[in-house]
């Protein structure tokens, strides 16, 4: 019976080691909590089924008999029970293989029924990193960021899926299952939470060297918080605020950055990599990679190849005495 | 002894003709295989080419073992630098594509080149040099996608080679490119022996073996044969489109010109499905054979067992879909084919149901082939029943592509064709070798082999429902996977430790192993009735059959046919249905064209790789070698 004792033996990660911020088993929204729901009376119902199957396994192998002088004389009354039970077996299989299909379907159209909501997201999949529009009728109230989603709490909001190279997969478990974003097609997903927090999620489709590390936050807020934060979104980049972070600003707009880099509100207009508008506000740089603050920015900067092998962001040679104004700068656009 | 006599109105030397005593000599001298390298490349026997298979897959499944070695390595640390991606994506291709194309596939019909032959009681397989030309393929296309992996061009998309990211775009170089002529290869590989074996059973099959007397294992090899004819070409469309867009800019799957990369999905699910039970029902036929053996009766159900194989069969086309319950295609569509993924339990569970009737009402001898099968029951059920929970499209778009379908096939294809065939090694090997592998060590694999495999597989489902998506070369510590991932590793040393003492079983008893025997096991099938290993010409006479269990029912004499010729190759063509004999027919001989017709073929592949001029001046050659091979011996049997 070892799986039954190390699912005992790992029973305490399960509860203990749970960041539950990517996991199927927390989940933290509506959708995700009716997958839950389903996961567990299917693997109730499996587990049930494989522990019979092996407890007449057990039983047929303990069961006392005598040895056969010749395996070809067998007992009719022997071979007609034994075609009854395994009869009814298979019976019980249709009939647990019918109940489990009607059950899923069920949770299938709850899913699936309505693509609608208050807010549309655009969202499109990049080698590695993720690219967020906020649509709006009004375009100037439309906006473009990058690896983190803000939500309000409550309310489903539906995404829109594209990919702009390589197929990818959106998925945060702890708020929906996952659907692939396909060259030329775009696909729709719904999530909503439930209760505010930050939710990690990740690439679930293999898209080449960096699929590891393309991750995203979506943070749910309440509906003001969320307001707010897309008011500050929609505004371009503050003006630098002291002589670094202007000289950050001249490094940024004079080098290779502004090449692939939007930064509202200046010139830096390129859109192959993330719009770094708000980029100071966020949780994470690149794609989830590493925590969003001066060290690992600077570390970064210098060079992403080291940290992300094979990323589209190019080694840019910097002076020494660059670094600091540049990273000031970033990290004053909130 | 009863006998039956064929008339034949040729002046050749029949085996009547021949005192008894001088028989087997002059048969094993016609049929036997001329000493020298020459020789030994040249050879059309089956067994010689079914044990090189056997060692082939066995060489394949070493190195895609060493591969998942390296991947669990990586894994066993949060955030490890050992691998990076660029090898990362080369080695969990290369254990993808080795375990599935490499040693999945090929080690199921190198079982049944060695063994449908002899259990249908005939001298050779249908289309001899076409069985010698197959291997060769397979070997070279083997050897070429390792070679490649080497020298550091190794496939890097995946043993799904989804585009765009395998075409031309976004994978330049020449690496996908090895892989799609990979697929290639061991698709003509394939599907030639799929043709031997189909022939093999319908028109080679002793007199009497009326189709309800055919063994079970030999019925699911014949319907996994059909799996390959129906399920291969899907693929090797696929393989052939995709290697054309990289090198003459098709664009079958390029959005951008009209393409789509669906497309490919499609094709390749629509091989990659079946493909799962192309693997698994050479492990029902293992199963099937070890059961009855071991409980000391007939397998329970025949008619049952061998319906629920064609099932099997038929269903196995009907679900390539689950594959893509993520790509967002329409619903009402999705829930068809969660349906049909859910309705194959069915078919499989009356077999594991037959096989457990077939253990209550026997006696079983509990012998290192039977534990084998019990471990199969432990864990394939485990994996059946996990993909009953990935039929369903709700709880499939939370787990698909993550570490829980790894645990899932793993369960399914480790449980499912790994422990059977091993079990078969140990049923068989005495007969391959004349000589028994060693009990102790057997039992100590088998333990070694279920606790390894569990500590290493189990603990997958539960990092997947954690959020571990697949083909990651690495995670954060944050994540809180590393434990599971720890234990994971543990798990498979014990599993790979498990299998250095097969190994080691297997070199010292092939040498120093206790002689079997031509019936070590009292088994029923006919392929103990002859000495081990068999003779060249398999039989001194064609047996005649009596009874599904053959050895069981005869147990004093076996019935023969005489009739055959001694000094050339002959063959005995019985009726489809009835076996009854219908023509004797001569077999081919030995000749080297085959190997010379696998080495243009190879350099054919492989050079259009680099340039489709390979194609224009490639097959002239290759129809020159084919006209050699096939150039007609003698007018004489044309009367």
């Amino acid at each position: 019976m070892l799986d039954r004792r190390s699912v005992l033996l790992l029973l305490p990660l399960i509860l203990a080691g749970c960041a539950g911020w990517q996991s199927v088993l927390d989940p933290e929204g509506p959708r995700a909590d009716l997958l839950a729901n389903l996961f567990w009376v299917f693997t109730a119902i499996v587990a049930a089924v494989w522990l019979m199957t092996m407890a007449v396994l057990v039983l047929a192998l303990l069961r006392r008999r005598a040895a056969r002088a010749d395996p070809l004389v067998l007992e009719p009354e022997a071979e007609r029970s034994m075609a009854r039970a395994v009869g009814a077996a298979a019976a019980l299989t249709a009939a647990i293989v019918v109940a489990l299909t009607l059950v899923s379907y069920g949770a299938q159209r709850a899913l699936f029924d309505s693509h609608e909501a208050e807010l549309t997201l655009l969202v499109k999949g990049h080698q590695w990193w993720w690219e967020v529009t906020y649509e709006d009728a009004q375009p100037s109230r439309s906006f473009t960021t990058a690896n983190e989603i803000h939500v309000p709490v409550g309310e489903p909001v539906l995404l829109k899926l594209r990919s702009s190279d390589v197929i990818h997969s959106f998925w945060v478990p702890s708020l929906a299952g996952k659907m692939d974003l396909i060259p030329g097609r775009e696909n729709l997903l719904i999530i909503e939470a439930t209760r505010e927090g930050v939710y990690r999620g990740q690439c679930a489709e293999f898209c080449g060297w960096q699929h590891a590390h393309m991750a995203m936050t979506v943070v749910a807020h309440s509906a003001e918080d969320f307001e707010r934060w897309r008011e500050s979104q929609i505004s371009a980049a503050k003006p630098p605020d002291n002589p670094v972070r202007k000289r950050g600003m001249e490094i940024f707009l004079t080098r290779p950055c502004v090449m692939c880099h939007q930064i509202r509100g200046t010139p830096a207009a390129g859109r192959v990599a993330p719009d770094l508008t708000h980029f100071g506000s966020r949780l994470h740089l690149a794609a989830g990679t590493l925590a969003n603050n001066r060290g690992n920015l600077a570390a970064w900067i210098i060079d992403p190849q080291g940290i992300k092998p094979g990323a589209h962001m190019p080694l840019v040679k910097l002076g020494a005495e660059e670094i600091e104004p540049l990273v000031s700068y970033l990290e004053g656009l909130r | 002894m009863s006998e039956t006599v064929l008339r034949s109105p040729s002046k050749e030397a029949l085996d009547t003709d021949v005192k008894d005593g001088e028989l087997p000599a002059r048969l094993a001298a016609t049929w036997g295989t001329a000493a020298g390298l020459i020789g030994a490349l040249s050879t059309v026997d089956h067994k010689i080419i079914g044990r090189r298979y056997i060692i082939t897959g066995f060489f394949f499944l070493f190195l895609g073992g060493l591969a998942a070695v390296a991947i669990r390595l990586q894994l066993a640390r949060p955030d490890n630098t050992l691998i990076g991606p660029d090898l990362y994506d080369q080695i969990f291709t290369m254990h993808g594509t080795t375990m599935m194309f490499l040693f999945g596939v090929p080690i199921g019909e190198a079982m049944a080149v060695y063994l449908v032959p002899l259990m249908v009681g005939t001298r050779n397989i249908a289309f001899p040099r076409l069985n010698a030309f197959s291997y060769y393929v397979y070997l070279f296309g083997g050897l070429m996608i390792w070679i490649a992996f080497a020298l550091n061009i190794g496939p890097d998309n995946g043993w799904f080679s989804y585009v765009p990211l395998a075409g031309p775009e976004f994978s330049p170089g020449k690496r996908a490119d090895f892989w799609a002529q990979m697929v290639t290869f061991t698709e003509v590989s394939a599907l030639a022996v799929a043709v031997e074996i189909i022939i093999t059973v319908l028109k080679l099959r002793a007199p009497g073996m009326t189709l309800d007397r055919i063994p079970l294992f030999v019925w699911a090899m014949f319907v996994n044969a059909f799996l390959i004819i129906f399920a291969m070409p899907a693929v090797m469309l696929g393989s052939t489109m995709l290697i054309l867009d990289r090198l003459l800019d098709t664009h079958f799957f390029n959005q951008a010109e009209g393409g789509d990369p669906l497309l490919w999905q499609h094709l390749f699910w629509f091989f990659g499905h079946p493909e799962v039970y192309i693997i698994f029902l050479p492990g029902t036929a293992f199963v099937s054979a070890i059961v009855a053996t071991f409980a000391r009766r007939p397998v329970f159900g025949y008619s049952a067992v061998v319906l629920s194989l064609i099932a099997t069969g038929f269903l196995s086309f009907g679900l390539w879909v689950h594959h893509m319950f993520t790509t967002g295609l329409p619903q009402l569509g999705a829930t068809f084919f969660t349906a049909s993924s859910m309705m194959i339990a069915i078919p499989s569970g009356i077999q594991i149901f037959c096989w457990i009737a077939t253990l209550w009402d026997g006696k079983p001898v509990y012998r290192t082939p039977l534990l084998f099968v019990l471990g199969f029951f432990f864990i394939f059920v485990a994996g059946g029943l996990s993909g009953i929970m990935l039929a369903s499209v709700p709880i499939d778009t939370q787990v698909h592509d993550t570490y829980f379908v790894v645990a899932h096939f793993h369960y399914v294809l480790i449980g499912g064709a790994v422990f059977p065939l091993i079990g078969a090694i140990y049923y068989w090997f005495p007969k391959f070798t004349g000589r028994m592998l060693r009990e102790g060590l057997g039992r100590w694999h088998f333990w070694l082999a279920l606790i390894g495999f569990n500590i290493a597989f189990f603990p997958m489902h539960i990092s997947g429902l954690r959020g571990m998506p697949r083909r990651v070369y690495t995670y954060p510590a944050e994540m809180g996977w590393d434990a599971l991932n720890l234990v994971s590793t543990l798990g498979a040393t014990l599993f790979v430790a498990s299998f250095l003492v097969f190994l080691y079983n297997v070199v010292v008893s092939s040498r120093g192993g206790e002689i079997a025997g031509d019936n070590p096991w009292d088994a029923s099938t006919l392929e103990w009735a002859t000495t081990s290993p068999p003779p060249p010409h398999n039989f001194d006479h064609v047996p005649f059959v009596t009874s599904r269990e053959l050895l069981w029912a005869e147990r004093q004499t076996l019935p023969v046919v005489a009739g055959l010729a001694v000094d050339k190759r002959e063959v005995l063509v019985t009726t489809t249905t009835q076996a009854l004999p219908d023509l004797k027919e001569s077999s081919p001989d030995p000749t080297i064209w085959p190997l010379i017709s696998a080495i243009v073929v190879t350099a054919i592949f492989i050079g259009s790789i680099f340039t489709p001029w390979a194609v224009a001046w490639g097959a002239p050659v290759a129809s020159f070698v084919i006209i050699a091979w096939f150039w007609p011996k003698s007018t004489e049997e044309n009367v």
